[in-house]
């Protein structure tokens, strides 16, 4: 595909029906939040859109981010879109390797300095950079060389986003979040968050529109993600909350309650403090998601869901620190008691012994 | 740490611990208390029975002050029962107590729990005007009166606020849950050291008071 083919023209020549193509950008048009009379701009935009370098890093990261996009519902609308970026540097799939994936990548740096969109996808060991390094050069390294030169850096996945798995206590790695290093660094760039572990592949293509649409990022939440699929709450969407309103849950997995698909809110679900759109989008071209699964939300696309005490401890419940440590307080309580009814008793005996003086 | 993972962990942790301290600490010093011992002779032996009878009368009105405290006497079991109720029959508070218990029991459906809570709140919002505009409750209140009704107040606020999702400004459920989680947790650190361990000196203390009166040959 050459570079400066238009997305119209990418989808006309891969057989893409005018109506099918329509269906798409009134689709992303409404996950961007934007009225229905911003459809025939959206379309034409894309139509028109010129095929935007991404360079794609992968650090501290499982590649499940990447799988979520190229394995989602392909071949898709979606899937199609992002063939149309131009995608000069992705280890997963790319073809080249060693020196030629190195080169490869200086050069889209190069030829385009300051224009290219920077997806990151882990986190970014920094208590020795030596833990994880690409072409003998660390993640630190590589990232920073990189952020410099982009337009806009988008976090794909929790790890980029916030940390993620590789930042769970301990750390052994000190792994942070793209949003840190770049502080740290002293970087200041636009960054758009697409946490989940992993995001919904809507997500991560709904930025890209938006992008190859309008040129600039979409409106962000306090965290840094695109508002239009993470601004409601998982628990306000899940087709369960109306069992959570009756007061009928599953205690367990297997239980009468799990079997009739009452809420899942006991045996750990996260959904109420999460925000993200698997209970609109959902996952596999929109068929199902975790909690139709009979799981609970992980509470995946937010900071720190790795350490909230365990996926099955109910919201409610609390790093209370087991019978031991309660008896001991117990024990110093009574310990403190007994001293005080000494020193009293010790106090009344004297004032008697006044007395009878 | 988020606020919630504070609340979720080393708040919790804390308060626990205080809270176990605090009470161990005033209930071993209230029994083992030094008494004089009474001399005099016994003018009756039924001490078990005095003790019980004392703990159940002293648990409704007498007869001759019925009508002046009719409306305090209603409103405080009505919103005892009703904290109580918003607290262990509410679905989502059932895991807080298992996680201690290791079991959990059947709850009600959460429009009933918010009906209660409702009136509960109310109720409390009505003694804590009427404390402060009654001349002669707002002299005999003390610092401990007006922190402890607040305390008990606050966890019901939070916590309809936090179960209706209701975002304020920047704060959002969770932020709101964790508040609902920190007042409890502020609760039970004020509660040995306020007037809330009436929970546990009321029954023990109406007891003696009855088992003295028996020793005096006082019916009451």
């Amino acid at each position: 595909m050459r570079k400066e083919q238009t997305l119209g023209e990418v989808l006309a020549a891969k057989g893409v029906s005018r109506r099918g193509f329509m269906k798409f950008v009134a689709a992303t048009t409404s996950l961007m939040a934007l009225p229905p009379a911003m459809i025939p701009k959206v379309a034409a935009a894309l139509e028109n859109a010129r095929r935007p370098s991404v360079i794609w890093l992968p650090f501290q990261e499982c590649t499940g981010c990447t799988e979520s996009l190229t394995r989602s519902h392909a071949p898709s609308l979606e899937g199609l879109i992002f063939d149309t970026i131009s995608l000069d540097y992705q280890e997963t799939i790319m073809a080249a390797a060693g020196h030629q994936a190195e080169e490869a990548l200086a050069e889209a740096m190069k030829l385009n300095d300051g224009k290219y969109l920077l997806a990151v996808d882990g986190s970014i060991p920094t208590k020795d950079k030596a833990f994880s390094c690409i072409g003998g050069k660390s993640n630190y390294d590589v990232f920073v060389e990189a952020a410099k030169g982009a337009a806009a850096i988008v976090c794909v996945g929790t790890c980029s986003s916030f940390g993620g798995i590789p930042a769970a206590q301990p750390n052994p790695t000190g792994a942070k979040s793209v949003t840190e290093v770049l502080k740290e660094a002293g970087i200041d760039k636009p960054v758009i968050n697409v946490p989940g572990c992993p995001p919904l592949p809507n997500a991560i293509t709904g930025v890209l529109a938006q992008y190859l649409t309008f040129g600039q990022l979409p409106e962000l939440d306090h965290l840094g993600r695109p508002k239009a699929f993470y601004g409601q709450n998982i628990h306000d969407r899940c087709y369960r909350r109306p069992f959570y309103e009756r007061g009928q849950f599953a205690e367990t997995f297997d239980d009468e309650g799990a079997k009739k698909g009452w809420c899942l809110f006991k045996v750990g679900c996260k959904g109420p403090v999460t925000y993200n759109a698997c209970a609109t989008i959902k996952w596999n071209g929109g068929t199902g998601w975790p909690v139709e699964g009979g799981h609970g939300c992980l509470g995946c696309s937010e900071p720190g869901f790795w350490d909230w005490g365990g996926f099955y401890k109910p919201l409610s419940q609390g790093q209370w620190g087991g019978w031991k440590t309660l008896g001991v307080a117990a024990a110093a309580g009574a310990a403190i008691g007994l001293a005080s009814v000494a020193v009293t008793r010790s106090r009344q005996a004297k004032a008697r012994q006044e007395a009878k003086v | 740490m988020t606020l919630l993972e504070f609340a979720r962990g080393p708040g919790m942790q804390w308060a626990l611990v205080i809270f176990l301290v605090g009470v161990v600490w005033r209930l071993v010093g209230s029994f083992l208390l030094a008494r004089n011992r009474d001399l005099s002779k016994p003018k009756g032996t039924a001490y078990a029975k005095a003790g019980v009878r004392a703990m159940i009368m002293r648990s409704i009105p007498p007869h001759e002050l019925e009508k002046n405290i009719q409306f305090q006497h209603l409103s405080g079991y009505a919103w005892h029962l009703g904290f109580f109720a918003t607290l262990l029959l509410f679905g989502p508070h059932v895991p807080f107590f298992k996680q201690f218990l290791g079991f959990g029991w059947p709850t009600l459906p959460n429009i009933v729990v918010l009906v209660i809570g409702g009136f509960t709140l109310a109720i409390l919002i009505a003694l804590l005007i009427r404390r402060a505009i009654h001349p002669v409750m707002r002299q005999i209140s003390t610092l401990d009166d007006w922190i402890s009704v607040f305390l008990v107040i606050i966890p019901l606020v939070t916590g309809f606020l936090s179960y209706s999702h209701v975002e304020i400004g920047a704060v959002r459920y969770e932020t709101m849950l964790a508040l609902h989680i920190l007042s409890i947790e502020v609760l039970l650190v004020w509660f040995p050291f306020s007037k809330l361990m009436h929970m546990f000196y009321t029954f023990p203390s109406r007891y003696q008071v009855g088992v003295a009166m028996e020793r005096k040959g006082v019916k009451a």
